[in-house]
């Protein structure tokens, strides 16, 4: 596959220090039990992805790990950080970890340029034209920084997605959390994002990305992660993951998508 | 040149008139427009034979006559021997000041009723939503008409205030100062003992316009403040405290200027059978503007909550993502893209409101309608040309508040592909 | 690194303080200080507003002859400080409540009409739901005939009338499209039922439609729309304005068919508020339509005449369209021409209502997509078709919230008809009851009478809105 010759993913180092590490996690929606028992650690610099069939509480997962969504039992520690009530981790953890959501979520009433330097200059206190900066680089790095003084509705779908990641970035985030960055994007925007996220992870960046997007999997995953029933079913290196799955449920899941 | 000359030349038919769409819709304008004209000139017509047999004719000059008739609120100098003109600009005054004060105490009230009907806290939010309903789906009169009715009839009568033997009837409220009786709401007036001198030629009185220019400059004092913190913010990355420095700049000079001025609380006062000093406000005010605040707060709460539902949670939830606060999520990510669903139709509101003043001829109150409408009219039988005066006032504040709701929109519209 | 899950997790149930009751408290009450706050706070208005008003609604009294029999009944059952409703004034009053002055010998008129009003909305309101016309009509038809039983009028017409609803019932059991009929001829039916008189008026009236219908139905093929419509609305007019009297007037002579005629100032109470709101309602629709295409027409005049027209009406208050119906029309019309205050005033209040739903509407059709439009144009439909068949019902549909609001603003703004002299319930009516000796000082109860049926009709007409919003929820998202 033309992507894996790209990446070759044992030369990544990966180091021994936790990122995100999830013991005995659960959670419930009202009485309905979304997601059970889960355990995960993922070391710095690891990319992981999540796959699962729709409702099998992997956007779930991730939205907790940033605390979009509290979980009720068990214990999340991110980037040495614990995660509960207390406003004060809750920040920290926020401010270290950068999500990208399937609808983008860009602010439509500020510019591409302000969107990428609201949280900069509001949060970490850094000076207008600093932000500005970082924000210019980023942008070129997503290869659009001549679209900065444009508002989102002006951009395409692909654009405004790496606009989004861009806008991530430029809080320097340790991690990064991907929400099917590509499900809301026609065929023809998808492969712009993803080598977006593919740059990201040669440059060692950690991250957790939920997707369907299997070539990418095989190409950057350190591991693939399988969930369903709001648990975690399988996980493996992406080349055994793909070429021996263990469980019937992998197996049925992916000749279902790999299947066509 | 072959072709030029098989081209068949235009022709026109009569036909073409209807069935051509050339000239189909200059058939319809023409045919319309005489319509229209014809119709015009049956209603002048009209006017003209009925003004005639009436012994009328149009003429605006009573306007420039004595009045002779009283106001009780007048917010500038008048008497009744004052001219007509002069008591329709009184009324207009009053007009003003009810929409005024309802505008912006609606805006309050509902903003905060909005806001909590979209409270996670369940009884709150049923609360506030039974509010709504119940403000919305009866008529606004009935408001109107229920609180004059229970203020003036349940309310004791100025003389129950007097102490007799120890104790009174009845007690006023707020630590003494306002006393709500069966012919008004006495409360404290303001007053200084060492007013600046006004020149003859100023509408209104000096010390009234140096603490309004006091409080425009404080504003404009403000807002430089801010921009300077904004400056650093840019340059530094850290935002200045400046919330004590607003407070300062936004109350000591006006309270300064008072306190030189010799400001002070004219309390009303039980003497015999009558409150004396402070002021008397009129039941009909007190009521419109009560009933308009209330019912229009019940639709602003609607809009304020619709707006705010609007902004979807993907907007709030990728701030926090980014690490901002719920506060500052309010204020810079939900609440400038909410604004831009509400204010629209709060214009709309206060439009309505400032119509809805009109309302007050259900308890007397003495606005535009009121005077020009209502009194002068009668007095001079002079209906044509004072309705027709009237609903042109109505119509220029209806304009003036649609040309600055438009203007808004322009000025906001999100830029889109 | 590997894991492989070999016995999938069955789902537990959250642990106790995440569930049930304690849940439910910990996140809707008490999730923090100050939602804690605010419930407490909420919780002492509640009680405060129970403690005020619960004993006096108690202590409600419904059978006196006056205010003062009433605080002596209250004093004596309650103690001599206890306060209490006196609704015996709404049981007094009742029927000035509903009917004004209208004379009590013929109540079975607007009774009746009322009933037929249902029956007549039903193939509109329900159109493609024959259960829920059914049990409106039934319902409908039981509760006029439980009022025509309390009206006391002579058997044969209670026999009578009961036997027109019966049959209404039955024909919306059976087919509820063949209400629509009753639907076409209710207008005339109403004027009849309501102000009596000759029958031949609103007949000969009617057949004025019937020869626009006819004259539309002739014409149209062959010179369009809009030519047909105008030929018709003239010969029609000729009809109405030269011919229905004597037409009319002869046909009385030879067969003299006629009920005894009720004059305007008669009318009063709900029934006035009824009569008002739903012809304005149902004849500021179609205004409102037409204002609207007029309003985004191509044609600088029509378009400018529609914003003129629209503008004006928004930017004045309506009590002042009300004083141009009782002081200045008659300036405006030929000097002989006399009419009825209750017509001036349906006729203001519907343009003044169809002003609002034109922008209402106007609204909708800016939130159509332009391929609408443009697939319309291609289908090979004219201006008319493609606005009947496909723009309209589009557009109204995205409409349907705004303009049943600008109904329910309407229907309260029926309360304002009292500054021209007419006895609606609110102000007009209350004016009469509470100027009565016997009654004198009584205010909460008729306030709460009146704003309750108006709070119940209102109410009903939104959750009505909300049933259609949800039942056409099929497209654009």
């Amino acid at each position: 596959m033309a992507i894996q010759a790209m990446l070759n993913t044992s030369e990544m180092a990966v180091s021994d220090e936790m990122a995100v590490q999830i013991t005995g996690m659960n959670k419930w929606y009202g009485t309905f039990h979304v997601l059970r028992d889960i355990n995960m650690t993922v070391q710095k610099g690891e990319r992981i992805v999540i796959c699962g069939p729709s409702g099998s509480g992997k956007s779930t997962l991730i939205r907790c790990i940033n605390r979009l969504e509290e979980h009720q039992q068990g214990q999340i520690i991110v980037d040495g950080t614990e995660l509960t009530s207390d406003l004060k981790n809750i920040d920290k953890v926020r401010s270290e970890v950068g999500m990208v959501f399937q609808h983008f979520n860009l602010f439509p009433h500020l510019t591409i340029l302000e969107n990428l330097t609201l949280a900069p200059i509001w949060v970490r206190k850094t000076p207008k034209k600093e932000a500005e900066e970082t924000a210019m680089y980023f942008l070129g790095k997503v290869k659009i920084p001549e679209q900065a003084h444009k508002y989102p509705g002006q951009l395409s779908g692909g654009q405004q997605q790496r606009v989004a990641i861009a806008r991530s970035l430029c809080m320097k985030p340790r991690i990064m959390l991907f929400d099917e960055p590509t499900s809301a994007l026609d065929p023809e925007m998808i492969k712009e994002v993803l080598d977006t996220m593919i740059d990201l992870a040669k440059e060692g960046m950690t991250m957790l990305c939920v997707t369907h997007e299997m070539g990418f999997a095989q190409a950057v995953a350190n591991r693939v992660i399988f969930m369903d029933q709001g648990q975690i079913v399988e996980q493996n290196e992406p080349k055994e993951f793909f070429n021996n799955p263990k469980s019937e449920r992998t197996k049925l899941f992916l000749s279902q998508i790999l299947g066509h | 040149m072959a072709i030029a000359s098989d081209m068949p030349k235009p022709v026109f038919r009569l036909g073409m008139l209807i069935y051509d769409t050339r000239y189909r819709t200059i058939t319809i304008q023409v045919i319309v427009l005489l319509l229209t004209l014809i119709f015009a000139g049956w209603l002048v017509d009209n006017v003209r034979s009925n003004l005639a047999l009436k012994g009328k004719d149009i003429d605006f000059s009573f306007l420039f006559r004595r009045a002779g008739y009283d106001i009780g609120q007048t917010l500038i100098p008048y008497n009744n021997d004052m001219t007509h003109a002069r008591a329709a600009v009184v009324g207009l005054l009053n007009t003003l000041v009810v929409a005024v004060i309802g505008c912006i105490l609606s805006t309050i009230l509902g903003v905060v009723l909005g806001v909590l009907r979209l409270s996670k806290n369940w009884i709150v939010a049923r609360l506030v939503m039974v509010y709504v309903e119940l403000f919305r789906n009866i008529p606004l009169l009935l408001w109107i008409i229920l609180v004059y009715v229970v203020l003036s009839e349940t309310r004791p009568q100025p003389k129950d205030f007097k102490i007799v033997d120890g104790a009174a009837a009845a007690q006023m409220n707020l630590w003494n100062s306002i006393a709500i009786t069966n012919r008004g709401t006495n409360i404290p007036a303001p007053l200084l003992d060492r007013p600046l001198p006004s020149p003859d030629w100023l509408p209104i009185s000096a010390s009234a316009l140096a603490v309004i220019v006091l409080i425009i400059g404080s504003v404009l004092v403000n807002r430089l403040i801010l921009r300077r913190a904004k400056v650093v913010q840019e340059a530094t990355g850290l935002r200045p405290t400046t919330w004590w420095q607003s407070l300062a700049v936004l109350f000591v000079p006006t309270a300064g200027l008072l306190m030189v001025m010799g400001f002070h609380l004219d309390y009303p006062v039980l003497t015999g059978f009558n409150f004396k000093g402070g002021l008397n406000v009129a039941h009909a005010f007190t009521a419109l503007t009560l009933a308009l605040t209330l019912y229009y707060a019940s639709v602003t709460a609607e809009i304020v909550r619709s707006g705010i539902q609007a902004v979807s949670r993907g907007q709030s939830e990728a701030s926090y993502a980014l690490g901002l606060r719920p506060g500052r999520t309010m204020n810079l990510v939900v609440l400038p893209q909410a604004l831009r669903v509400i204010i629209p139709p709060m214009i709309s509101q206060w439009l309505s409101l400032t119509k809805d003043t009109s309302l007050g001829i259900a308890v007397s109150y003495l606005d535009l309608r009121g005077t020009l409408g209502g009194i002068t009219l009668n007095q001079t039988g002079r209906e044509l040309e004072c309705m027709l005066l009237m609903m042109l006032i109505y119509l220029i504040i209806s304009l003036i508040i649609s040309a600055v709701a438009n203007a808004y929109n322009a000025s906001v519209k999100l830029k889109e592909r | 690194m590997q894991f492989v899950r070999t016995q999938m997790l069955a789902p537990l149930s959250p642990p106790i303080t995440e569930r049930g009751a304690v849940k439910w408290l910990r996140e809707n009450l008490f999730s923090g200080g100050l939602n804690s706050a605010l419930t407490l706070l909420a919780a002492a208005t509640l009680y405060y507003l129970a403690t005020l008003s619960l004993p006096w609604l108690l202590h409600g009294v419904w059978k006196a002859n006056s205010l003062s029999e009433c605080r002596t009944i209250i004093a004596a059952n309650f103690g001599p400080d206890a306060g209490g409703a006196c609704w015996a004034v709404i049981r007094a009053r009742w029927y000035q409540f509903i009917y004004g002055f209208y004379p009590p010998e013929i109540y079975w008129r607007p009774i009746l009409n009322f009933g037929l009003l249902f029956v007549a909305m039903t193939p509109i309101l329900f159109s493609d739901n024959p259960a829920s016309a059914a049990k409106l009509v039934g319902v409908v038809a039981v509760l006029t005939v439980i009022m025509l039983a309390l009206a006391q009028g002579p058997v044969w017409l209670f026999v009578l009338c009961g036997a027109i609803m019966a049959g209404c019932f039955l024909l919306a059991t059976i087919a509820p499209a063949r209400l629509l009929p009753v639907t076409a001829v209710y207008p005339f039916a109403t004027v009849w039922l309501l102000w009596g008189g000759s029958v031949w008026g609103p007949l000969m009236a009617m057949l004025g439609f019937v020869i626009l219908a006819a004259v539309y139905r002739l014409l149209s093929p062959r010179f369009g729309v809009v030519v047909a419509t105008a030929t018709g609305f003239v010969i029609a007019c000729i009809w109405w304005v030269a011919l229905q009297g004597y037409v009319s007037g002869a046909l009385q002579s030879i067969i003299p068919l006629a009920v005894q005629p009720v004059e305007s100032d008669k009318f009063g109470g709900f029934l006035l508020a009824f009569l008002i709101g739903v012809s304005s309602i149902s004849i500021s629709l179609p205004i409102g339509i037409l204002l609207a295409l007029g309003r985004q027409s191509d044609m600088l005049l029509i378009k400018s005449l529609s914003v003129g027209f629209i503008e004006f009406v928004r930017g004045v208050p309506l009590i002042t369209m009300l004083f141009v119906a009782s002081l200045l029309l008659q300036y405006f019309l030929p000097p002989q021409v006399q009419f009825d205050l209750i017509l001036r005033v349906v006729i203001l209040v519907t343009l003044f209502s169809a002003a609002y739903n034109a922008e209402v509407i106007r609204g909708g059709l800016a939130s159509l997509p332009k391929g609408q439009f443009e697939a319309a144009d291609g289908l090979g439909l004219d201006y008319w078709q493609s606005q009947r068949l496909i723009i309209m019902p589009q557009a109204l549909k995205v409409s349907i919230p705004g303009i049943v609001s600008t109904f329910i603003g309407l229907f309260k703004d029926t309360t304002l008809v009292t500054f021209v002299g007419l006895a609606e319930p609110l102000r007009g009516v209350t004016t009469i009851v509470r100027a009565d000796i016997n009654w004198k000082g009584i205010y909460w109860e008729p306030y709460l009478f009146v704003g309750a049926i108006f709070f119940v009709t209102c109410f009903g007409m939104s959750l009505y809105s909300l049933y259609l919003e949800r039942k056409l929820k099929t497209d654009h998202r």
